[in-house]
């Protein structure tokens, strides 16, 4: 059974991690999650960024979190991810694979997978 | 939504939205009935808004001019026999009570019963989106409770976020272990 001495463990290797987190969010993954995006099936891409990216080994240079409606509600799911000095990408139509696929090439790889993008969709 | 808990994680971002500080999920089911009781103590809204709410043509949003999570929890709510009921004390009237009190009640044996589904997964996300909000989950049901109260988990955890990987995670499993626990299906 899980238990509170867990989340003490937890804590207490975060201890020398603190720091670190100074430097976290050059990439932020953004996913759509108002009534549109929920519907169309946003909360399996999000558990997938959260999962692949932690999987990935990419948790202090990625965060992913929560917007409402970006509107283009036709596109949902969709995700945008911001990077410093870079152009920002909108990922649409996405699902839990697209999302794996999109954290192992995008955010590990450095290649955007145009063909998910908005352009192409 | 093809699952109650994809409206509840709906609404509740609502509540996220109105700033609140305290969010409560409360879900109280009997054999025949489910009641899905979702409060907060954020901005509140005033009666106008709240009759606005229900109409699908109404949106706080300025992306779009529609909002559609209220009527579709009425929808589903209604389509059982049920209702939808939004109590709410708005700020400017009296800042020390404000909140919104959002229910719908269902019965889970009409036809067109949307199941639950996986509210482990939505509370969950909620809870990652917003980690400085305290969250209150109580789901009673026939076979036993499964509760979680964020504030008791951080107290163990002092500076470390909720919305921190191997915290959700734990989250995560400890409400599925919970479940499994009383049998739940």
């Amino acid at each position: 059974m899980k238990s509170l001495a867990e989340l003490a463990a937890i804590r207490e290797k975060m201890k020398d991690k603190v720091v670190l987190r100074e430097g976290t969010g050059d990439v932020r993954v953004v996913v759509g999650m108002a009534t549109c995006g929920i519907a169309a099936g946003a909360r399996p891409v999000l558990n997938a960024f959260v999962e692949e990216v932690n999987k990935a080994g990419l948790a202090e240079k990625v965060t992913v979190s929560q917007t409402g409606c970006i509107g283009i509600c036709q596109y949902e799911p969709v995700v945008e991810i911001f990077e410093a000095d870079k152009e920002k990408v909108t990922y649409v139509k996405m699902t839990a694979e697209k999302a794996a696929e999109v954290v192992e090439k995008h955010l590990k790889g450095g290649q955007v997978i145009t063909e998910y993008t908005i352009t192409n969709a | 939504m093809k699952e109650l808990s994809l409206n509840i994680l709906d609404i509740a971002k609502n509540s996220v939205k109105a700033k609140a500080d305290n969010i409560e999920i409360i879900l109280t089911e009997t054999e025949e009935t489910l009641e899905i009781k979702i409060k907060d103590d954020g901005c509140g809204m005033t009666s106008e808004q709240v009759s606005s709410v229900m109409d699908p043509f109404f949106t706080t949003r300025t992306t779009r001019n529609v909002g559609m999570g209220i009527p579709l929890l009425k929808l589903a709510a209604e389509q059982t026999g049920g209702c939808v009921e939004i109590k709410s004390v708005s700020e400017k009237d009296d800042p020390a009570n404000k909140g919104t009190v959002t229910s719908a009640k269902f019965c889970k044996n009409h036809l067109d019963f949307t199941p639950l589904g996986d509210v482990v997964s939505s509370i969950t996300i909620l809870i990652q989106g917003a980690p400085d909000i305290r969250w209150v989950y109580r789901h009673t049901t026939p076979y036993g409770d499964v509760e979680l109260d964020t504030a008791e988990l951080k107290e163990v955890l002092g500076d470390v976020p909720l919305d921190n990987y191997e915290v959700i995670k734990w989250i995560e499993e400890y409400l599925r272990e919970g479940y499994e626990s009383i049998s739940y299906k």
